[in-house]
């Protein structure tokens, strides 16, 4: 094989993309299909919850166009992070919508779903053999804190992905995975070399992003070849540019340079971009360099209360000049009115818009110079009774508050709702971002092998 | 604001403002405890020439923050992008109680009133 030819269509299953893109880049006959379906950009509240930040509708509608064109075509379909976070709930959330898709448009195919979620028991096991390491600037971790963890997942590397792609899978469906391997996995299966083939991952899982103008709902072309590959937007407006491809190798890393995975890293001290023709990039001399132990990526949240909020503004000049007292008063009468609780049981937050809602402690400019601010009077309290009591009593006491030198003696705040405050449910924090060091980079993924056919599906 | 022209063969520099040199000032998580700011220069002539001004250093970063230079994890220049990025350690964790940008793309704002002279 000289070259192997990927189809990326967008940055995240269920961010869409044109359908012209995705012909585009079907008539250039690739080779696989491949779509990171999550990010822990979101926020910890996905994982820890086991639920999609995207949209079931829109995730159907992006699959369905993939798995159509993908059987028609015997296109290898591979996805990665499924249903958002990659845990066992958002892999059994994709799964069903694949099934769905399967009975409605008559296919069948054979389809690896990989596990990625771990048992909290084998990970507490694992720390005591002391395998877990922090990952600057997490700190390192705790029994207590493993034991809190709702959810754990593990950021598989291409290994299972390879496997899953050898017993025959046409479709593979993993859970946490790190990004590049969606793309990188059949390149690597099928000899080239790892550090184009995840680099060129590293760019294709997000698509458009990487061209002029950028876009994450819309296709990436990508062509490996043994010691260069080459990235085509498939929207004709879009072109990719040296400097719109180095770019975004910079996105989301803390350095650019070197580009830390599951067993080693990518080495872009070497890499080189060429303009290859008007609208396509060449890159190489990326290289891969395996780590001595093979390390794999944990990622954990906790619940640690339930939220209730009020939204509110404010118009009134002295009321504004009086708001941090104003604030401070109200966090004292809490206090008094619930003297029986404890500073643990809840989390009393005052976000002033037009102040320091955006940067908090990081805002460097003081004071506020707006003529009104909006104010979110949030609870994180440890039921979701309680953070609405702390709420509601915050809420009523700032509106009648009577400040000094107060005119407006008919409320302090405008509430755009009714009713003024709501509960926004359970709140979660990661509280796991930790290296776990394996014997075996496929031990802690588990691939269930299955042929699909509408209405059923049979292991095998 | 201001501009740098050059006139029989002498450098006039002048102090110019960052948005003028660069086309990409952002910033955005960099995994859910760090916080990335990327500056992407409009031409590899300017990112030399901010490079060589030496504005950017970790001293900086922390003094437009409001965070101790312990904080700032790194400075690096990317010739490749024509690119300098700056990465520092979150206040707290991406969504955590009290975050007010779960995605980080909105702190870059600071960035924006540097001054340098080139």
């Amino acid at each position: 094989m000289d070259e192997l030819r990927i189809l990326s269509p967008t940055a995240i299953l269920g961010y869409g993309f044109p359908k012209d893109s995705f012909e585009r880049g079907l008539a250039k006959e690739p080779d696989l299909i491949g779509v990171d379906a999550g990010s822990s950009d979101p926020g910890p509240y996905y994982l820890g919850a086991g639920v999609s930040f995207t949209n079931r509708q829109a995730v159907k509608r992006d699959l369905k166009l993939i798995l159509t064109a993908a059987r028609e075509r015997d296109i290898k379909v591979v996805i990665g992070t499924a249903g958002g976070s990659g845990g066992t709930p958002h892999l059994q959330w994709c799964t069903e919508i694949v099934k769905e898709i399967v009975k409605e448009e008559t296919l069948h195919f054979k389809v690896a779903t990989i596990s990625a979620e771990q048992e909290q028991e084998d990970i507490l096991a694992r720390f005591d053999r002391g395998k877990l390491s922090a990952l600057a600037p997490a700190s390192e971790t705790t029994r207590e804190e493993l034991i809190a963890s709702s959810r754990i997942v593990a950021q598989m590397g291409v290994e299972p992905i390879i496997s899953a792609l050898e017993a025959g899978a046409e479709v593979v469906i993993a859970g946490r995975a790190y990004d590049p391997t969606v793309f990188a996995s059949l390149p690597i299966k099928e000899g080239f070399p790892a550090g184009l083939a995840l680099h060129m991952g590293k760019i294709m899982e997000c698509a458009s992003i990487a061209a002029d103008p950028g876009s994450g709902s819309d296709c990436m072309f990508g062509i490996l070849r043994e010691d260069h590959f080459l990235l085509e937007p498939l929207h004709l407006k879009r072109k990719c540019t040296t400097t719109s491809v180095a770019a975004h190798t910079l996105y989301e890393k803390t350095n650019p340079l070197e580009l830390h995975g599951p067993g080693g890293m990518i080495d872009l001290s070497a890499t080189e971009f060429e303009q290859h023709s008007e609208r396509v990039v060449k890159v190489k001399g990326s290289k891969f360099i395996e780590s001595e132990e093979y390390t794999l990526k944990l990622e954990g949240a906790k619940l640690v209360g339930y939220r209730t909020l009020s939204i509110a503004g404010t118009r009134d000049p002295i009321m504004i000049q009086e708001l941090d007292n104003i604030i401070e008063a109200v966090k004292i009468a809490v206090k008094d009115n619930f003297e029986d609780l404890k500073r643990e049981d809840y989390h009393l937050l005052f976000r002033v818009y037009g102040r320091d809602g955006v940067m908090g402690e990081l805002e460097p400019q003081q004071g506020i110079v707006a003529h009104e601010v909006g104010v979110i009077i949030e609870v994180v309290a440890k039921t979701q009774d309680l953070a609405d009591t702390i709420c509601s009593f915050a809420r009523s006491t700032m509106l009648h508050y009577g400040y000094p030198n107060r005119v407006a003696t008919a409320g302090n705040l405008a509430f755009p709702y009714s009713p003024s405050d709501l509960k926004a449910g359970e709140v979660y924090e990661f509280n796991l971002h930790h290296l776990l060091q394996v014997e075996d980079p496929e031990e802690l993924f588990p691939i269930d092998m299955e042929i699909v056919v509408p209405g059923k599906s049979y292991s095998v | 604001m201001g501009f740098t022209y050059r006139k029989r063969g002498i450098m006039l520099t002048e102090k110019v403002n960052i948005r003028e040199l660069a086309d990409v000032i952002r910033s955005k998580n960099a995994g859910p405890y760090e916080l990335s700011f990327d500056i992407v220069f409009k031409s590899f002539e300017i990112y030399e020439q901010v490079k060589r001004s030496g504005v950017f250093t970790e001293e900086l970063i922390a003094d437009l923050y409001n965070v101790s230079v312990d904080e700032v994890i790194s400075i690096i220049n990317y010739d490749a992008a024509k690119a300098i990025k700056a990465t520092i350690i979150r206040p707290r964790s991406a969504g955590a109680v009290g975050d007010g940008d779960v995605y980080g793309a909105q702190q870059h704002a600071p960035l924006l009133g540097i001054e340098i002279e080139i």
